[in-house]
Order: C-alpha cells, then sequence, then structure tokens
C-alpha cells in the first residue's frame, strides 16, 4: 500500500465516537457564544445541538447546553478546551455523571386533509403532542421530549404532511437535590 | 455635587491606558500610530516613565513584543491602530498563543457609534483576533477600561500565558472616566488557573522515578515560562536523580547544554540519542511541554514501553497527542520543588548505569556530524563558529524558521533559559529580526544576534531602520544559500527534487542593504575569513547584516523522516540518494 507519509502522522482513530450533552456554564458577555462556538469549528469538534439562555440575570450568566460527538479523548479534549476560556465558570458532562434529564421542544407544522388529518391528532394525542395552531387544512403540534421522542414524532408526521419543523435544541438538568 | 475635577482618578481613556502600562511596570512598548490611536499618542508623547518603540509594520512591532518578553518574563506590550494595524498583529498574536508568550496588544477601534458601519479602517478586530488570544476585549465604556486593562495583563501572564488583546474605539479614548489602581477583583471570577499539584499524583510520579530502569527527563518552555526558580529545580532533579534530560526547541536553555546529562534537542531535526533514549526508555517525566507533533513523530509508535508523567498547567495539554499515565496540572516550578521534596525523603537515585552505557553507545554515533570544507563555509561550521566566539559574552539568540533555526538549535550550545528566542508553534518566518529588537530594547548592553536564513530575513527586513533609529546593535548573522533550504529540502526528499519557488533569485546585496539603511554589512565566503568577520561583526556597535555566504545545497540532518518513529532517524552519513529515497519513499505528504 503506497500510503502517504507525514511527519503529521495520520492516524487512525478506531475508537467509536460517543455522543454526550456538556453543560457549560458562562460569563454572559458579548462574544461568549462566539467563542464556544469558534473553538468547535476552529478545532474541528462537532455541534449536534446548541442551545443557550441567560439563566441567571443578576449575576450574568448563562448557560450553553451542547451536544457533541467524538471519541473519549475528543470529548475530553472538548471539555478541557472549553474549561480553560477566560469566561468559563463551569463544564459538566451531562451524559458522564448518568443522572441528567434532556428535553427538547420542537414545533411542527402538517398539512393534510381527511384520514391524513384525523391520524395526526391521534398520533398527537399519543405522544402529548398539543396544537397550538390550526385552520381547516393545517395544524401546528408543540411536542417536548428527548431528542429520539421528538426525531420519531417527526417521521411519524412525514407521510401525513409534514411541513416544517423548528426545534430547540437539548436542555439538560441533572437529577436530585444539587445543582451543577 | 462633588467636583470631580481635582480627582486624580479622573482621566481620560487615554490618558488610563499610559497609567495602567506604568502600574503594570511596563517601560518600553512597541507600535505604530495611525488615526484611532491618536489619543494615546498624545498621552505617549507628553510622558517620559514609557518608552516608545517606533517600529516600520505593525508584524514587527507584535514580534519585538515577543522577544523583548521572552527574554524578560515579563509582559511584551504593542500599540497599534485600527484595521489593517489590528490585522498586521494576528501574526505575532498566533505565534505568541502557540509559543505561549504573554503579550498585550492594545489597539484602536473606531467610534463606537461607526462600529458596524464598515468605517474607515474598521475591522472586527477582536472578530478576527478571538482565535488568537488567550483572551479578548472590546471596551464600549471608559469607566470600564482600568478594569480590563488590568484584567488583561492579569491573563497574559498568569496560568498558561498568552497573547491578549484590548480594542479601544476612539470615543472611549477621549472620554473621561475613573481610573482605578489594579485589584484583585478586576479579574473575571471564571478565571482561577491551578498552581499546585494533586499530592497523590506527585506520589505516583515519584514512585515511578525511583523504579525506573531506562527514565529521561523531556522539558519544555513551560519551565522556562515558569520562572528562574523552575530552572534552579530541574537541574536540581536532574542532580539528584542523575537522569538523562533532553529538551524541545521551546525549553533550551533551561538544562545547560554544557551539563553532563544533556542528550541534546529532541524530536524531528533532535540527536539522535536524545530521540533513541525518549524511544527507549521505560519512565518519561515531561516538564511543560505538550507532545508536538514534530516532537512525537509517529505517535502510535512514540516511546511504546514507557510510563508517561506529564506535568502541564494547561489541562488541556494532557491525554491531547499522546496518552499519558500520571497527569499533574498545575506550575511546574511548583511541582518540580514537589516531586524533589517527595523523592529525597523517600527515594534513593536509581541505579542506571547499564542505561547511560546505552545511551553513550548512541552518542557514539554522532548525529550531529558534518563534513567541513576549505573552500565553502557549511551552515553548521557558521553557527559553531558563532558559538565559539561568542562563548561567555551576554549574548542572546533569535532565529528565523528554518533549515538555518535547526542547525542554531543543534549547534548553538544554550547555558542559561530566555537566551533563546524563536518561533516554534507557529514558525514564522520573519520573526528573528523584530524579535532581536525587542530583546535589544529589553537588554541594550547585551550581544543580541538573529541567525537567519536569506530568505526569512527579508519578510521583515524593513525593521533594520528601527534598529538604526533607536540604536539597537543588532546582529543578523544570515546564513545566505540562496534557497528557502528547508522549502527544497522537503522538496529534494519528497517531491522528486523538483525545486518549485524555493530558489532565491534577484537576492538584494545585503552589504549595500545594510548601509542604506545605515547599518554596516559584513560579507564573507571562505571558511579561512570566517572567524575574522565574526569578530568583526560583535565589535561593532551598530546594526549589522552579516552575509555568510553557506553550501547552497547542505541538508539538515539527522531527521526522523515522515510518518517514521524515533528510533527510525536518517542519520547523516546514511542520507546518501539512495537512503534517502528509500526512507521517505511513497511520502508526499509531510508539511
Amino acid at each position: 500500500m503506497n500510503q502517504p507519509a507525514s511527519a503529521y502522522f495520520i492516524e487512525d482513530r478506531h475508537d467509536p465516537n460517543e455522543t454526550h450533552t456538556l453543560a457549560v456554564l458562562v460569563q454572559n458577555e458579548p462574544g461568549v457564544l462566539a467563542r464556544v462556538i469558534g473553538l468547535f469549528s476552529g478545532r474541528g469538534y462537532n455541534i449536534e445541538s446548541l442551545t443557550v439562555s441567560e439563566t441567571e440575570a443578576q449575576k450574568h450568566l448563562s448557560r450553553i447546553t451542547i451536544v457533541t460527538t467524538g471519541t473519549p479523548m475528543v470529548i475530553a479534549q472538548i471539555k478541557n478546551q472549553l474549561d480553560r476560556m477566560i469566561p468559563v465558570y463551569q463544564v459538566v458532562d451531562m451524559t458522564q455523571t448518568r443522572r441528567s434529564i434532556e428535553r427538547e421542544l420542537a414545533m411542527v407544522k402538517v398539512r393534510g386533509q381527511g384520514e391524513h388529518r384525523v391520524e395526526a391528532l391521534r398520533l398527537a394525542d399519543a405522544f402529548r403532542a398539543r396544537v397550538i395552531d390550526a385552520t381547516t387544512e393545517s395544524f401546528v403540534f408543540e411536542i417536548t421530549g428527548n431528542t429520539d421522542k421528538i426525531n420519531q414524532y417527526i417521521d411519524l408526521m412525514r407521510p401525513l404532511g409534514l411541513v416544517e419543523v423548528s426545534r430547540t435544541g437539548v436542555a439538560a438538568i441533572g437529577r436530585g437535590p444539587e445543582g451543577m | 455635587m462633588s467636583d470631580k475635577s481635582h480627582d486624580p482618578n479622573q482621566m481620560t481613556g487615554a490618558a488610563m491606558i499610559v497609567r495602567a502600562l506604568i502600574d503594570h511596570g511596563v517601560t518600553d512598548i512597541f507600535g505604530y500610530p495611525g488615526g484611532a490611536v491618536l489619543p494615546i499618542y498624545d498621552e505617549i508623547f507628553q510622558q517620559s516613565e514609557v518608552q516608545h518603540i517606533l517600529v516600520r509594520h505593525e508584524q514587527g512591532a507584535g514580534h519585538a513584543a515577543e522577544g523583548y518578553a521572552r527574554s524578560t518574563g515579563k509582559p511584551g506590550v504593542a500599540l497599534v491602530t485600527s484595521g489593517p494595524g489590528a490585522t498586521n498583529m494576528v501574526t505575532p498574536l498566533t505565534d505568541a498563543l502557540m509559543d505561549s508568550i504573554p503579550l498585550v496588544c492594545i489597539s484602536g477601534q473606531v467610534p463606537t457609534h461607526l462600529i458596524g458601519n464598515d468605517a474607515f479602517q474598521e475591522c472586527d478586530t477582536v472578530g478576527i483576533t478571538r482565535p488568537c488570544t488567550k483572551h479578548n476585549w472590546l471596551v464600549r465604556d471608559v469607566n470600564d477600561l482600568a478594569k480590563v486593562l488590568h484584567e488583561a495583563f492579569y491573563v497574559a501572564t498568569s496560568g498558561r500565558p498568552g497573547p491578549v488583546l484590548v480594542d479601544v474605539p476612539k470615543d472611549v479614548q477621549f472620554a473621561t472616566g475613573t481610573y482605578h489602581p489594579p485589584r484583585k477583583s478586576d479579574v473575571h471570577r471564571s478565571y482561577a488557573p491551578r498552581v499546585k499539584g494533586d499530592a497523590t499524583q506527585i506520589r505516583k510520579a515519584v514512585s515511578l522515578l525511583a523504579n525506573a530502569k531506562r527514565p529521561v527527563i523531556y522539558s519544555g518552555g513551560g519551565v522556562i515560562n515558569s520562572g528562574p526558580e523552575a530552572t534552579r529545580l530541574l537541574r536540581e532533579l536532574v542532580e539528584v536523580t542523575g537522569f538523562p534530560i533532553t529538551s524541545t526547541l521551546m525549553g533550551l536553555g533551561a538544562y545547560p547544554a554544557s551539563g553532563k546529562n544533556w542528550l541534546g534537542m529532541l524530536g524531528m531535526h533532535g540527536t539522535y540519542e536524545a530521540n533513541m533514549t525518549m524511544h527507549d526508555c521505560d519512565v518519561m517525566l515531561c516538564v511543560g511541554a505538550r507532545f508536538d507533533d514534530r516532537i512525537t513523530g509517529r505517535v502510535d509508535a512514540f516511546s511504546p514501553s514507557s510510563k508517561k508523567i506529564h506535568i502541564d498547567i494547561d489541562p488541556s495539554s494532557i491525554n491531547k497527542n499522546i496518552r499519558v499515565d500520571v497527569p499533574i496540572i498545575g506550575d511546574c516550578g511548583n511541582i518540580l520543588g514537589d516531586i524533589l521534596q517527595v523523592f529525597k525523603a523517600e527515594a534513593k537515585k536509581p541505579d542506571i548505569k547499564s542505561w547511560w552505557q546505552q545511551i553513550a553507545q548512541w552518542r557514539a554515533r554522532n548525529s550531529l556530524y558534518y563534513k567541513k570544507s576549505n573552500d565553502v563555509i557549511l551552515p553548521q561550521h557558521a553557527i559553531q563558529s558563532l558559538f565559539e566566539l561568542t562563548r561567555g559574552k551576554d549574548t542572546y539568540i533569535t532565529t528565523e524558521v528554518g533549515q538555518h533555526q535547526m542547525w542554531a538549535a543543534q549547534f548553538y550550545g544554550f547555558e542559561e533559559p530566555h537566551r533563546w528566542m524563536t518561533s516554534g508553534g507557529l514558525g514564522t518566518m520573519g520573526y528573528g529580526l523584530p524579535a532581536a529588537i525587542g530583546v535589544q530594547v529589553a537588554h541594550p548592553d547585551s550581544l543580541v544576534i538573529d541567525i537567519a536564513g536569506d530568505a526569512s530575513v527579508q519578510m521583515t527586513m524593513q525593521e533594520m531602520s528601527t534598529a538604526v533609529q533607536y540604536e539597537l546593535p543588532i546582529k543578523i548573522f544570515i546564513l545566505n544559500n540562496q534557497y528557502m533550504g528547508m522549502v527544497r529540502q522537503w522538496q529534494q526528499l519528497l517531491h522528486g527534487n523538483r525545486l518549485s519557488h524555493s530558489y532565491s533569485e534577484a537576492l538584494p546585496d545585503f552589504v549595500k542593504l545594510a548601509e542604506a539603511y545605515g547599518g554596516v554589512g559584513i560579507q564573507v565566503h571562505k571558511p579561512g575569513d570566517l572567524d575574522g568577520a565574526i569578530q568583526e561583526m560583535i565589535s561593532v556597535k551598530r546594526p549589522v547584516l552579516f552575509d555568510c555566504r553557506v553550501a547552497a545545497l547542505e541538508n539538515c540532518f539527522p531527521m526522523i523522516p515522515s510518518g517514521k518513529a524515533h528510533n527510525e532517524m536518517l542519520l547523516p552519513e546514511q542520507a546518501n540518494d539512495e537512503a534517502t529515497a528509500k526512507a521517505f519513499a511513497g511520502g508526499k505528504a509531510l508539511v
């Protein structure tokens, strides 16, 4: 095999990829989100989902929840790289602690008539999705749940006249009485 | 209503900047004026505590500040205007980030009401420099300026040092606000670098060291950054344990090159004994280095049978490239002290006589061998002569990037830290000349030499003008082979000897060029004239361009060929055409 040699030895890493949800507590100041996103793009890490909002206004704290994939070595790097940023207070691997709840909200627009319309409502009921807008030929459903549940629901809506989807991305919090 | 006009802490933003520099002990800054920093320059004009060195290009200001920082251990400061002034700083900022150099850059910005309007000389400076600084700030309110400036100095110099940038719009420079001297609360509560090493990990490390049969210490720039105490402790640890020690390019001088346990530099162009020792060791103590790809070679064949201890102040350096067994996060001076204390109390010097015998055999291969000539100056010979003739003098060396840099690292022996300024991580051609200016400003009476190549030196040649203006007697020692030597070497080794654009055609006459700048030009062709010419260069108390014509086609060995391990080095005596062709067979992706 004529493999190109390199001083940057190109190693095939065979470690399997894992998906992790990271909660990052940051100082809410201009540019902080750009720093976090820039880190991911600059170092070639993946972002599957990103959710950010101020959580403690008086203390100017924001919480960024990132779902990312990578080998265990890469995930550890991501956490360390995030943690050393100046405005980052804390990075918690919600997946590693295995005691966290994840939720996402989606709004799903479905257009159809007759049996499709009835079926969409029936499935919405089964998934505890609420109707938040309706016309004679469409519904907008609101659904919360973990990512899998929402994916499943959207897949079911597809043949029933799925028009568009808006999702918030994942928010995560630890179980039990302790904060992060 | 209180009368604020008599409050000495009421001042303009521009005055705050100068005041903050003074409060942080800054005596010299490097910069270039422009529209968006004129209020600051006006303040500089009206005081004498901070000396401003006018460069000829902002990149020069950045590298000069880096040279100043590396040779003193203090932060370097650069002042540039908005737009092109700031974008010209991107290279030095990135360079300082890669090599962990404390640098504070203050940039002007268009007035706040124009930000985002594509105003004249506007650019998104904080956006552009975000990935090439440790942290940066845009100050929109003059009352935040003092806090941000103090924090900037703290962030640049604490933990793993690095470059920071403070972008100050022109209206903020004009506005009046309240200044306060540095105080603890100026710093983000979220920033608290860890200094003290974990005691359990330190015990584990000592236990590994005490039981080692084939140990090696591999030190890096972190030891130098940590300060003189870390250097002292590293030397003591080598003495107490009797272990062999090698170092990265950035770490040269922490352990003296004349020390008996010194193996020479390791890595791609390191010595055979250093790389073989790394490959065959059973315990590796990495202090303040980061397992860079130029050090490791092929990572899956890197020191396969060793337990690795890694001391680093930056947790993200741990397990980034190489998995280690005992990571210790903290300041290396602090941790070396703890390791020494435990070692001296609980362990005794391991018997590693047979390991040293093995190392002696590798040393005997004489991997830095080159064949001297009576007709033409060999570049290695030139560096050796320079070393011999400056030995014992108060000398600082900077370099550009390429073959001359590697030869300087191989053949110039450094006895003390902070004496060697080179662009390691980023590999910035054009670093050495402005860096030498920074070093000379910090050490006006010392001998400051930029070991340069004919290609690199032309990238920042304009700074000769700065050297002449401030009477900085820097010596630019050009190994002139009329090629971009390292580029040509790789083209020869990997690209079928097709020398695509690596020949320096139309080189300037460096002697005339020196004279045109008001400096001194010296040219030497013959080996017999070399020592005399170097003596002349040293004795001249003005900036010198030394055009040392060297063998054009000499290559830099030993070398770890592409994608190979430490024990597969190509030694100079093996580097005939056939062996070279074989070693590099199939490889073109060498970067």
